[in-house]
């Protein structure tokens, strides 16, 4: 059971938040303009990093607020939340083989 | 004699307190204290179980938590429990036990056959053999499975109940040994909240089986004061039979607490079990070692048990295993259970050592206590079915891996053996907290940790009683120190220090022929793997730790290989010739002893599974004899079965009622999200296929939701309530989901958007009146608002007061009739129902749940997403572009524009006509165009609704068929078991297709 | 030649004491180049290294594995076969794989103990009982065996399990695969791994890849810790780590990696007889031949590549097996772990070519990866051989996600949209 730093409301347990993926990943400004194979980018693929990610989490039984965090896939430490639009942490960033 | 074999005096057991048994039918006695095991070595009796896979007699072979032989089934009926630990089972009046994995009787097992037979029967044999014939693996599987299992299910519903509890800790403190105690102490005293747990139910480990001195008092005393002053501090919290299992993430600890299962009399009302999930910033691991069997030939017979146990058995329980005792060791500290054994008059018949040179302080003591000690010996054989009755003892070479001279005949009836400690790391790995192996000590001991933990005392790989202590002190302060807490060194206690070491470590004692050749030599005793097998894996290629593991099934059982695994890496590093510390480990799994499911699932069972949502008229469905239906967590009526209906005739009364004159229906359950701020048609406009920016207040648009992917994921109505205010109805199981899709774009796309999302669901309650009378109705139970068509038109609202309470009523359609639905706040739901309901007799008002519904919305063609879309269906599919706004973006919009997408051929949303019209085809079927006499047959679509309508005489259905929006009037067939239905397909509006009703 | 397997090769070998039995592989030295490599010992690496050399005549071929062979999802997995896939495309795929199991045993002269007890989807719910019904009628038309079940007739397969659900889920049918069943996991690998180094493959574990070798957008080689490895034409069948490896070759894939937790209880006497899969609940149900209940959850919320569960996820399926049986409250979780697993948006897998010439990738099996092994590996092999996709393998190209033809199974996985 992770604790999760919510930004606005301190730390909580996992199963008060739910998660919303790859973070960083902004929807296209106009996507008629773009290629199919761009807006599929947009759409499904994912970074799926083994080691320090910056994800997407929503404290959905909490605040209700969407947020940043950076977290370890292998290890699940976590380096920091951050509230949307703000700049991530500088992290030491790893990624594992 | 009853307890024949309990010692006069000693012991933490009552005397005052004898408990009266059963085991195996047999009447015993033991005391308040007891466990099973000791119980039943009290009476002298030694055969307890047979192995897994040969069926070999079995005895109690350890005192605790490791014990792979003694497993029991306790108790009978819906109360019984499978494979129970002997050693682990408190004794209580009327306990009745029996062996597992034997047949007729534990004392003539036909399994034992397979013993005879047992070359036969080599690690992975099953994977070799039962191959021919092919088609005869399924009775060879029968076969096979009429051996498998230990225990019994229990083969009724259970008849307790569990329960969870969530705790924080400053320090949780596993294990409530010397270090464990100490480690409470020194936190305890700085004022942090403590947790300690152990899975015994009187504290004080080790300090309760030795019989060391700590402050010049019994160490037993010394737990005793030290329970004392922790009981007197409110900030700690101890937990007797409460095993720490589970080491989680960030410092997450689950606990299991054992409530009732040692009484006699269990209360009906309170929990058997409770399940403690506790977040703990600092972590003392004291969860002390276990002692490593020896590996020689025939090493399991019952008699045979660890030099500790022995000694628990003697010190703590008062009793005696045996009448003449060898000890088995390959060190110093196990003489201190001879030394015990000799004190309670056993006769040591003599101590084989594997040491050459058998130094070491107790070693001496037991020389000085006249006990013969036959250093550089070992076990050759062992003799004695069901209870060992002598050993053949030979020296060993130098380098041990042989004997060296003639062999000697000792008879005896316990065999006290003792091959080291290994630390009980298995918190610390779960945690993935590194290991690493000592040489000195032979074994795995605690690394580098990863989280907030720290290991005290022999998990640390730490045996002489005051560095416990010590250690446990020092972890304890620390953990408080780390936890923000400020610590004021307490003096250690004074305590002996004596070290198990000296040792030898020789991983497999040599016999007269090679491993393999003749007699067992056992390393996982429960799944009956060998020495012998582990060479075969080897042999055969198998040679990575978890292959040798999982290929023998060495560490599989129900201990989890709690004496087996480094005794098994030992003998594979012998084989292989490989340093043990570069075979690696397998990795410790929780949980650390198994946990009941009960347990897991606590109070979240019947009732409380999954949250149960009603309605506020969910009262007078349920005395209306209505069937309920589960849409997502809601309980909605299905259908109202008057005297002698059933679902069929219950729902073609409802649809024909609510065409003809009044229908009503519940409608509360759609999800309502409150919109407000400047940019909320803006963002209507984003995330609906269609333009909001003309809606005007006291106007209603039907809206389509789409995910990225551009499939439907939603769809309902959304009314302007005034200038940027909006109420969106999502369907009755997408309410959750869609607010989380609105929420997530809002604040993570589009921040810049002023738009405020709340959900209403449960503000409101509403009811759906349709038919021609509706208006009627209507008109009767409000002043204020001017039903009038002209005044209050199709796809509008007004507010008002309807049956004397505040109302807003939508003049909207999900039954193609003319409609309205009312929505009051929730309180006065159930009344609005029943005045509806009276008002409305005259009328025949008819109440109809889901399944008209359905119907009725089928008639007209309207979708239920779910039901007609799947996840691939686009609004284009469902003949809906012309809702797809090509003014603007919105959700969804550029996956439809994928050439996949602009595929003619994909499955399109058509109505069907069966041509016999008394036929209702069955949802779900499939669609070919070309019936074959014999699958495969290409399909073109499939049924997603069906149903007899009363309105249009006949059945009718809705399909997504390939194509399906361009062969309207083609024929379909549905090829179903035994007869092939023809239909054809047409417009999916089967009832007035211009909607002239439901604007009238 | 292996010597081979049978009853008379045990007992002839017992009175030697077992001690002339030959090596089920050897485990070389990688040469310098082989003709094909594929990344990942685990089931679908080893199938397709097998079919490589058997029906492609391409011997020159190593299995390079970071750990040891099947030690990922292979021999993590709750052991479930079945083909009753809705969709054609997927039907044909576990379609194919089933018949190749029903003969495995025997192919491989390896007792995979594939045992064809029956598997049962529950419907909990009448939306379910609708997708049920759909798929197996789908089923019965694509010529797989799939049969409706009402509520009595579940009884009397799993007589222990409560129908009523207490109202909150009750059983109302489901559907029964009687070709489907389990299967020893571990003997899949190792059964493979055995014939595929009998006919020259190479099976070289403690191997961890660490890059590509690309020319002009051409893979040449591996880069691995036991140094560089030419070659003309690369597999990667890694599951959970098909992420990291793309990302190595320069591209990214759909795919989510997520833990999905298996648990098993202590051993008891048969008591379950098929397998049970209640998707609404995500609890799935079968007995092994030791007698311990294998017990499968649902994936865990969250990307990772921990091969641990999440806490809250093992309460909530435990909570469901206690509602749906009863009677099993009191048994007891023996061990639990996870597996690190390949998620795609469509749940459906990609065998597919890549950006990368001669670079395969097979992946985004997700939680039903083991059912499919021979299937996979026997097409991954086709399309390895032949630069092109087998026919069945087509419509799982990575191009779907461009195209939009997703093959999206959650609906018969019954989870609801």
């Amino acid at each position: 059971m992770l604790l999760i730093p919510c930004p606005y409301c301190g730390e909580r347990a996992e199963n008060e938040f739910s998660y919303g993926g790859e973070a960083h990943k902004p929807r296209p400004e106009v996507p008629e303009e773009i290629s199919d194979a761009t807006w599929a980018d947009y759409v499904f693929l994912q970074k799926n990093t083994k080691g320090t990610y910056y994800e997407r989490w929503i404290h959905s039984h909490g605040c209700r607020r969407w947020f940043n965090l950076v977290r370890d896939t292998l290890t699940h430490e976590i380096h920091g939340a951050y509230r949307m639009g703000e700049a991530p942490p500088k992290v030491d960033e790893k990624t594992y083989v | 004699m009853a307890q024949r074999y309990r010692l006069d005096k000693g012991g933490r057991i009552d005397r005052d307190r004898p408990v009266d048994f059963t085991f195996n039918g047999r009447a015993y006695q033991g005391y308040a204290g007891d466990t099973l095991g000791s119980a039943l070595l009290a009476n002298g009796v030694h055969l307890v179980g047979r192995s897994f896979k040969y069926h070999r007699p079995r005895g109690i072979f350890s005192a605790g938590a490791e014990e792979a032989n003694a497993l029991v089934q306790v108790g009978e009926g819906a109360a019984t429990l499978a494979d129970l630990k002997a050693t682990q089972v408190e004794l209580y009046e009327g306990l009745s036990a029996r062996s597992v994995n034997c047949y007729p009787s534990l004392d003539f097992d036909i399994g034992e056959v397979n013993s005879l037979a047992s070359k036969l029967f080599p690690a992975g044999f099953y994977y070799k053999t039962f191959m021919w014939p092919q088609a005869g693996w399924p009775m060879y599987e029968r076969f096979i499975r009429k051996a498998a299992g230990l225990g019994e299910a229990p083969l009724e519903p259970d008849p307790d109940f569990y329960d969870k509890r969530y705790a924080h800790a400053d320090v949780l403190v596993a294990g409530a040994g010397p270090a464990g105690l100490a480690a409470a102490l020194a936190a305890a005293r700085s004022g942090a909240r403590v947790i300690l747990a152990d899975e015994q139910h009187e504290l004080g480990g080790s300090l309760l089986s030795g019989r060391d001195e700590v402050d010049g008092k019994p160490g037993s005393d010394w737990a005793a004061e030290a329970e004392r002053e922790l009981r007197a501090n409110e900030n700690v919290r101890i937990l007797p039979r409460s095993v720490v299992f589970g080491y989680y993430d960030h410092n997450w600890i689950d606990i299991l607490e054992n409530l009732s299962d040692h009484l006699a009399n269990k209360p009906a009302d309170a929990p058997r079990q409770r399940m403690w999930k506790v977040r703990a910033n600092q972590v003392v691991l004291a969860t002390g070692a276990i002692e490593r069997p020896l590996v020689f030939r025939d090493n399991d017979r019952p008699g045979i048990m660890l030099a500790s146990a022995a000694r628990s058995y003697v010190n703590r329980w008062a009793v005696r295993p045996g009448e003449s005792a060898v000890l088995f060791t390959n060190n110093d500290g196990a003489y201190a259970a001879a030394l015990d054994m000799k004190a309670a008059g056993i006769k040591i018949a003599a101590a084989v050592d594997l040491r050459a040179e058998a130094e070491g302080e107790l070693t001496q003591a037991a020389r000085d206590a006249g006990i013969e000690v036959l250093a550089g010996h070992g076990i050759a054989a062992t003799e004695g079915h069901k209870r060992v009755r002598r050993v053949k003892v030979a020296p060993l070479s130098a380098d041990g891996r042989s004997l060296a001279g003639e062999a000697r005949t000792l008879n005896c009836d316990l065999v006290a053996m003792s091959g080291g400690w290994n630390p009980t790391v298995h918190l610390h790995s779960q945690s993935r907290g590194k290991l690493r192996f000592d040489a000195e000590l032979a074994t795995f001991v605690p690394d580098r940790a990863v989280q907030a933990e720290r290991s005290a005392g022999a998990c640390n790989g730490t045996f002489g009683l005051a560095d416990v202590l010590g250690e446990g002190f020092a972890a304890g302060e620390a953990a408080a120190e780390a936890a923000g807490f400020s610590v004021e060194k307490a003096p250690r206690p004074q305590a002996g220090n004596g070290k198990f070491l000296p040792a030898r470590w020789l991983w497999l004692t040599p016999s007269s022929k090679p491993v393999g050749h003749g007699g067992k030599h056992f390393v996982d005793f429960q799944n009956d793997v060998t020495a012998a097998d582990l060479q075969l894996a080897l042999r055969e290629g198998y040679t990575s730790v978890e292959h040798v593991k999982r290929y023998t099934t060495t560490g599989m059982g129900t201990d989890q290989g709690k004496t087996s695994n480094v005794n098994a890496l030992g003998v594979v590093s012998e084989f292989r010739g490989v340093p043990i510390e570069e075979l690696g480990v397998t990795t410790f799994r929780p949980p650390y002893t198994p946990v009941t499911f009960g347990a897991w699932g606590g109070r979240d069972v019947g009732d409380l599974f999954d949250p149960i949502r009603r309605t506020p008229m969910h009262s007078w469905h349920a005395r209306a004899g209505a069937e309920f239906e589960n849409v997502g967590m809601w309980k909605r009526p299905w259908y109202y079965p008057k005297a002698g209906e059933g679902m069929h005739e219950a729902v073609q009364r409802e649809s024909k009622a609510a065409r003809e004159s009044l229908g009503i229906l519940d409608a509360t359950t759609l999800g309502r999200i409150d919109i407000q701020g400047p940019d909320s048609a803006e963002f209507l406009n984003r995330v609906y296929t269609n333009g909001w920016k003309t809606l005007k207040p006291g106007a209603i648009r039907y809206g389509l939701m789409l995910g990225e992917d551009g499939m439907v994921m939603d769809d309902g109505v959304t009314a302007c309530l005034g200038e940027n205010h909006y109420l969106m109805h999502t369907t009755s199981g997408g309410a959750a989901e869609v607010l989380a899709h609105l929420e997530e774009y809002l604040q993570t796309e589009w921040p810049e958007l002023q738009v405020y999302l709340t959900t209403v669901t449960e503000q409101y309650a509403t009811a759906a009146i349709a038919g021609p009378n509706a208006r009627k109705l209507l008109a009767e139970l409000t002043d204020d608002i001017d039903v009038d068509p002209d005044a209050f038109p199709f796809m509008s609202w007004r507010e008002g007061t309807v049956a004397g309470v505040w109302a807003r009523v939508m003049r909207i359609s999900f039954s193609g009739d003319l409609s309205f639905e009312i929505n009051v706040e929730a309180h006065n739901g159930l009344h609005l129902w029943q005045t509806l309901m009276n008002a409305g007799e005259k009328y025949n008002i008819t109440p109809y749940g889901t399944e008209t519904m359905h119907v009725l919305r089928a008639e007209k063609g309207f979708i239920i997403v779910g039901q007609e879309t799947d996840g691939t269906v686009t609004p284009v599919d469902l003949g809906m572009e012309k809702l797809c706004s090509t003014k603007k973006d919105f959700i969804g919009k550029r996956s439809l524009s994928r050439p996949d997408m602009q595929d003619p051929n994909r499955k399109q949303f058509v109505g069907l006509l069966p041509d016999d019209p008394n036929e209702v085809l069955e949802e779900g079927a499939q669609l070919v165009e070309t019936v074959k006499s014999q699958p495969p047959m290409d399909m073109v679509g499939h049924v997603t609704s069906s149903y007899m309508s009363p309105n249009l005489g006949r059945g009718f259905a809705l399909a997504l068929v390939k194509g399906g929006l361009h062969k309207h009037g083609q024929k379909v067939y549905a090829p179903m078991p035994g007869k092939t239905i023809a239909c054809t397909v047409t417009s999916p509006v089967f009832f007035d297709p211009e909607g002239e009703r439901l604007r009238a | 030649m292996k010597a081979r397997y049978s009853i008379f090769s045990l007992a002839r070998n017992a009175l030697s004491s077992h001690e002339n039995w030959p090596q089920a592989w050897r485990s070389p030295e990688p040469k310098k180049e082989y003709d094909v490599v594929i990344v990942g010992g685990g089931g679908h690496g080893l199938v397709t290294a097998y079919y490589l050399a058997k029906e492609h005549g391409i011997t020159n071929v190593a299995v390079i594995e970071k750990g040891w062979l099947g030690g990922g999802n292979t021999g993590r997995n709750t052991t479930i076969v079945r083909s009753n896939y809705m969709w054609d495309e997927s039907a044909a795929l576990y379609e194919h794989s089933l018949k190749l199991w029903e003969n495995m045993t025997k192919e491989l002269n390896f007792n995979v103990m594939f045992s064809q007890r029956g598997v049962l989807n529950l419907a909990h719910t009448l939306n379910e009982v609708r997708i049920t019904k759909r798929r197996i009628h789908a089923n019965r038309l694509n010529g797989i065996d799939s049969e409706w079940v009402e509520p009595e007739q579940v009884k009397e397969w799993v007589p222990i399990i409560d129908l009523r659900g207490n109202g909150r889920y009750p059983v109302l049918g489901g559907s029964l695969q009687r070709r489907g069943g389990t299967a020893r996991h571990d003997a899949v690998a190792w059964g493979y791994a055995r014939a595929a180094d009998a006919l020259g493959v190479d099976i070289i574990q403690q191997c961890a890849v660490e890059g590509f070798d690309i020319e002009d957008g051409r893979v040449t080689g591996v880069r691995t810790s036991k140094g560089a490895i030419k070659a003309k034409k690369v597999g990667v069948v890694v599951a959970g780590h098909a992420g990291v490896l793309a990302n190595m070759a320069g591209f990214k894939l759909p795919i989510n990696s997520r833990p999905l937790q298996a648990l098993v209880s202590e051993p008891v006497k048969p008591c379950v007889h098929c397998v049970v899969m209640a998707g609404a609940v995500h609890a799935y149900i079968s007995q092994s031949d030791k007698g311990e209940l294998v017990i499968g959850a649902g994936t865990d919320a969250y990307n990772s590549y921990a091969q641990w569960g999440s806490n809250p996820v093992t309460e909530d399926t435990l909570a469901a097996i206690c509602e749906l049986y009863p009677l099993f409250r009191r048994m007891r979780m023996m061990r639990q772990w996870g597996g690190v697993v390949d998620t795609c948006p469509d749940a459906s897998p990609i065998i597919s070519t890549t950006p990368v010439k001669g670079l395969y990738f097979n992946c985004g099996w997700g939680t039903g990866g083991f059912k499919a092994t021979p299937g996979s590996g026997h097409i991954f092999a086709d399309t390895v051989a032949n630069d092109r996709p087998h026919p069945i393998a087509e419509p799982f190209s990575l191009e779907r996600f461009k195209t939009g033809f997703l093959i999206d199974e959650h609906a018969a996985a019954g989870v609801a949209h």
